[in-house]
């Protein structure tokens, strides 16, 4: 056991936590930076994306799900992890269609930021090129399937905190795309409005606003100075006692 | 021709009725309206989201999810080949192909009119009796050209599948080799009464000494699980029955369920009984549906000899029933909490653990969810013991086990052994010579070579959910373990990414190499990505579904490499068809329309 | 997989032999090519340490034997399919230069069409002079999808960016010409 009962080390260092908090939640309190995408503080824990995988106590297991619990060993900041995570990106980046050129979300984008934080070089495999439709139908939000990587905040958020479920998750496999509740599965005919929490949480260019485009030009945009890792850092200090 | 197809309002509040309107029953729902309307085209998706008042992408999610519900029309006749590799060992594919060019079909393709489409299909669980297709969720075994072209004439004659001759759809046990659980008579509801006469209590010690573990593959202990269920704070409990055998090779729980049907219900009562569950699910997998007539009168001749229903063999505070819910085509649901999500009416996709289902299961319920094997065993320790039971097999695996022998071998079909039986001891009793390989527990399981015969089927060794794949001479190993990435990417489920990405592009590289473009880069690649899933991906399917792959190259490595190239780079596009279009549009063929192999 | 490129000597008396670089732009824009020339008053350092064969510097044509290829832009065309297998057979260390080299870029976002509806789009239903695809055998067919050079032939590093900062060039090819992995960080590594 560790000297503060309700505490447990995270790649060497002691990271105390409160009952019924996540391994990434305490992580994240305590300013250390587990890479991860389809987690949110404001969702329950999902555990799709499986970047926030570390070893506790010998074993893996995603620390967006697994509870922390006092003298747990867990490792996440390794070379090993660090390479499968760098591994996974890359995967989700040849699984859809990412051009970060061309997308308005580039620069306060998650998966880039990410990506940057692993120093992914290259998306490494070859690319699937899937046909992706885009769906422009409702007045202020573009659905732009190429860029989904299937983690589901938009889902959670719409059920969870919106109370509407507009978004599902259909197909299974790589064929597993968004879905709208509505008749004709357009987003224009759905209940979404702009200021709904699952038209504001994608953490990727999949929803965006529409005549927003590139709003916040180079240099000022979320990740062009602080990089997501500084920025959690950031965070826990900012929040700190 | 089609026929008229009837209005949505005619058939659908039965249906609903039938079902109560609950949307947990959605997957039932669907089933029981494509059986009807052939297909679930759009318009009925959103009729049944507003009449189960459900969101749209619920039931688009569902139908989506499922390779037996289709949003598209399938024809009258839909038939779909097993394509598990031992249906391949015994020549399907010549037999698909045959079929497909006697109706003029693509893959999937529906025939113009409407009568007939194609395909092929995960393992139906006919491996020794192979090869085998379903013609509309019917079995037919043991394929010849000659009963494919009989096959086809029935069809093409329209002849309503009810009417075929019965003999067609004939699906045998082969037990082979019968110990306690195969070989011994069962009095219907002895069992029950020795659990009733020791008290669930008592009935739990007998469980626990007994050290019975889970059939399934995972073997956890069983009188655990039972004590875990029955200590949860609840009003509720469920006891599930965990018939979705999709491991490709494995068929012991269609026998059980085909032959000894009142052994499984008997031990789900015991488990209810035990844990203090008043209901049973059994959840059966699409291929099986052909048992659903006969597991039904099973249950109702249960019910009236007063095996189940109210107050069972009299005692007054102990009622238990049973509800069959059919699966629609997903490997996945095989896994406990995917198969709780399909239950409750969901597509399969498993979910976090923990909660486990013992403390939060269906419905949030605490639920026991046992294999169909393991449920019988239950019946055996009833009977007998648990000291009696634990005297057989090892002293970490305890009883008997059915295999499911299927391959190059003389005798397919089902050997009852106690555990820690030899690999080699098998493969002499069902008369297998120089066998070059065994694949034990399905695609998911371990490949073992000819050194390894020696090892015993055991958890604390080779363990195994039933399946026992036998290949003999001049058998190529590649082609397993092409066959078995093929399967994952189909059934891999899409929620986590390691799986989802990882199972498509080992899919592809393995088709590169079958090619003979693959390189040691692919080699290397697919070690990469299985030792990625193995450690990252969500549930069993993704952690196992690159061990076929990583197996064959360890033991079987020259299977590889005669079809590797001796360079460090081939590109995986094909450039040369990569210019088709553009060529075919321009209207060239000279020389620099055309882009030869590397340089 | 680290690939060393001979280390020039730094001393005067060591006799340095400079390191051959050829440069292409295959479908691009070449924006990476310009931000070449950010580089500003090192590109004179660059110059002690590298000379040029065939690049737009030069325009040299074909590039012969070289110690690094540079390849800035997407697979788009059989043209671009010719150069970048000489540019792999004449180079011993092929560096996938910016966005569209390292992962398709820009040029790729056509690859949701149909590229024989993208000809006939330009070519036949619009009013103008024509109305056929041309044909002449002097004119490169465009391959059905816009690939990363990666996709194409082996390549050995990735220098991401649409364009690489003139900075981040320095760090990579400085790197390399050291004999050291390279490496590019946040904010120096960037995807747009």
């Amino acid at each position: 056991m560790s000297e503060i009962p309700n505490s447990f080390t995270l790649d060497g260092q002691l990271v105390p936590f409160e009952p019924g908090q996540t391994i990434l939640q305490a992580a994240l309190a305590a300013g250390h930076y587990i890479p991860h995408l389809c987690s949110s503080p404001e969702l329950k824990p999902h555990g799709s994306c499986k970047l926030c995988t570390v070893v506790v106590n010998g074993r893996h297991g995603s620390a967006c799900t697994a509870h922390a619990m006092p003298g747990q060993d867990v490792q996440s900041d390794t070379p090993d992890l660090n390479g499968k995570r760098r591994l996974q990106v890359q995967m989700l980046f040849v699984e859809g269609n990412h051009f970060c050129p061309g997308c308005e979300k580039s620069g306060n984008c998650k998966l880039q930021a990410v990506a940057y934080d692993l120093e992914m070089l290259n998306p490494h495999f070859p690319h699937f090129f899937p046909q992706r439709p885009v769906d422009a139908s409702h007045p202020d939000i573009l659905l732009d399937r190429n860029r989904c990587i299937m983690c589901e905040q938009c889902v959670e958020a719409s059920r969870d905190i919106d109370g509407k479920e507009v978004f599902g998750l259909a197909g299974r496999g790589l064929a597993s795309h968004l879905v709208v509740n509505s008749p004709s599965g357009l987003l224009g005919d759905s209940a979404l409005e702009a200021g709904d929490k699952a038209a504001n949480i994608c953490p990727v260019g999949a929803i965006v606003h529409k005549r927003v485009g590139y709003a916040k030009p180079i240099g000022a945009r979320d990740y062009d100075t602080l990089g997501i890792r500084a920025q959690a850092r950031a965070a826990a200090e900012g929040e700190g006692p | 021709m089609t026929q008229p197809t009837p209005s949505l309002d005619q058939v659908l509040p039965p249906i609903l009725a039938r079902h109560g309107n609950d949307p947990t029953r959605l997957v039932q729902i669907l089933r029981d309206a494509q059986d009807q309307l052939e297909y679930l085209a759009p318009d009925t998706v959103t009729a049944l989201a507003r009449a189960l008042n459900i969101p749209r992408t619920r039931v688009e999610s569902c139908v989506e999810f499922y390779a037996f519900l289709h949003d598209q029309p399938r024809g009258r006749f839909r038939i779909l080949f097993s394509d598990n590799i031992t249906d391949r060992m015994l020549g399907n594919q010549a037999l698909f192909e045959h079929m497909l060019k006697r109706f003029h079909l693509a893959p999937g393709q529906v025939s113009e009119d409407g009568l007939v489409s194609v395909g092929l299909t995960s393992c139906t669980g006919m491996c020794d009796q192979g090869p085998a297709l379903l013609i509309n969720n019917m079995p037919i075994t043991r394929l010849t050209p000659r009963r494919v072209d009989e096959i086809c004439d029935l069809v093409q004659s329209g002849l309503p599948l009810a009417d075929w001759p019965s003999h067609y759809f004939k699906v045998e046990d082969n037990i082979r080799r019968a110990e306690v659980l195969l070989g011994s008579g069962f009095r219907s509801g002895d069992a029950l009464r020795a659990a009733l006469a020791r008290g669930p209590e008592a009935m739990l010690a007998e469980l626990k000494r007994s050290n019975l573990r889970g059939r399934g593959g995972a073997g956890f202990t069983t009188g655990v699980k039972w004590e875990l269920c029955r200590k949860a704070r609840a009003d509720i409990r469920y006891i599930v029955c965990n018939a979705d055998e999709g491991e490709p090779g494995t068929f012991k729980d269609r026998v059980l369920l085909q032959s000894f049907a009142e052994r499984v219900f008997e031990g789900m009562a015991l488990a209810g009984f035990t844990v203090g569950a008043r209901q049973g699910l059994l959840y059966l997998r699409a291929e099986y549906q052909y048992m659903m007539p006969h597991l039904l009168a099973v249950l109702e001749r249960m019910r009236a000899a007063g095996l189940l229903g109210r107050a069972i063999l009299g005692q007054v505070d102990f009622d238990f029933d049973i509800d069959i819910h059919l699966g629609a085509g997903a490997y996945v649901c095989g896994e406990e909490t995917a198969l709780i999500e399909s239950l409750e009416g969901k597509a399969g996709r498993p979910r976090i653990r923990p909660p486990f289902p013992v403390t939060s299961g269906y419905l949030g319920k605490p639920t026991v969810v046992n294999n169909v094997e393991t449920l019988c065993k239950a019946t055996e320790i009833a009977l007998h013991g648990g000291a009696w039971y634990e005297a057989q097999g090892t002293k970490q695996s305890t009883g008997t086990k059915i295999l499911s022998v299927a391959g190059d071998c003389e005798r397919p079909g089902l050997y009852e052994f106690p555990f820690g039986v030899h690999v080699s001891e098998v493969l002499a009793e069902c008369g297998a010579r120089n066998a070059i390989a065994v694949q034990v527990s399905g695609a998911s399981g371990m490949c073992l070579s000819p050194e390894e015969f020696g090892r015993r089927i055991a958890f604390e060794d080779v363990p195994t959910a039933g399946a026992f794949m036998i290949f003999g001479p001049g058998r190529d190993m590649f082609e397993m373990a092409l066959n078995f990435a093929d399967f994952f990417a189909h059934e891999s489920c899409g929620f986590c990414a390691p799986c989802r990405i990882g199972t498509g592009l080992v899919q592809k590289m393995m088709h590169k190499i079958a090619a003979g473009q693959g390189t040691r880069y692919e080699v290397n690649e697919m070690l990469r990505l299985r030792e990625l899933m193995r450690t990252t991906a969500h549930c069993g399917l993704g952690q196992t579904a690159g061990n076929a792959v990583f197996d064959t190259l360890q033991k079987f490595r020259p299977a590889y490499d005669r079809r590797l190239q001796d360079t460090d780079f081939i590109p995986a596009i094909d450039l040369e068809a990569a210019l088709a279009r553009a060529r075919a549009m321009a209207g060239r063929d000279d020389a620099d329309a055309h882009l030869g192999a590397q340089a | 997989m680290t690939v060393s490129v001979p280390a020039p000597h730094s001393g005067p008396a060591a006799g340095p032999r400079k390191l051959k670089v050829a440069t292409a732009s295959l479908s691009g824009c070449f924006g990476c090519h310009m931000s070449l020339l950010d580089l500003d008053e090192r590109l004179l350092q660059l110059a002690e340490l590298v000379e040029f064969d065939r690049s737009p510097i030069t325009d040299i044509k074909h590039c012969g034997p070289c110690d690094v290829g540079l390849i800035e832009g997407s697979v788009c065309n059989s043209e671009n399919v010719h150069v970048l297998r000489e540019f792999r057979s004449h180079c011993k260390v092929l560096i996938a230069f910016g966005a569209c080299a390292v992962a398709g870029g820009l040029p790729a976002m056509r690859n949701g069409l149909d590229v024989g509806d993208c000809l006939k789009e330009i070519y036949c239903d619009r009013v103008g002079p024509g109305g056929l695809i041309p044909n002449d055998r002097e004119l490169p067919l465009l391959l059905d999808k816009v690939y990363p050079i990666n996709e194409v032939v082996r390549v050995d590093y990735f220098i991401p960016g649409c364009p690489p900062s003139g900075d981040a060039i320095w760090k990579y090819l400085t790197d390399v010409i050291a004999g050291r992995m390279p490496r590019l960080e946040h904010p120096m590594l960037r995807y747009d």
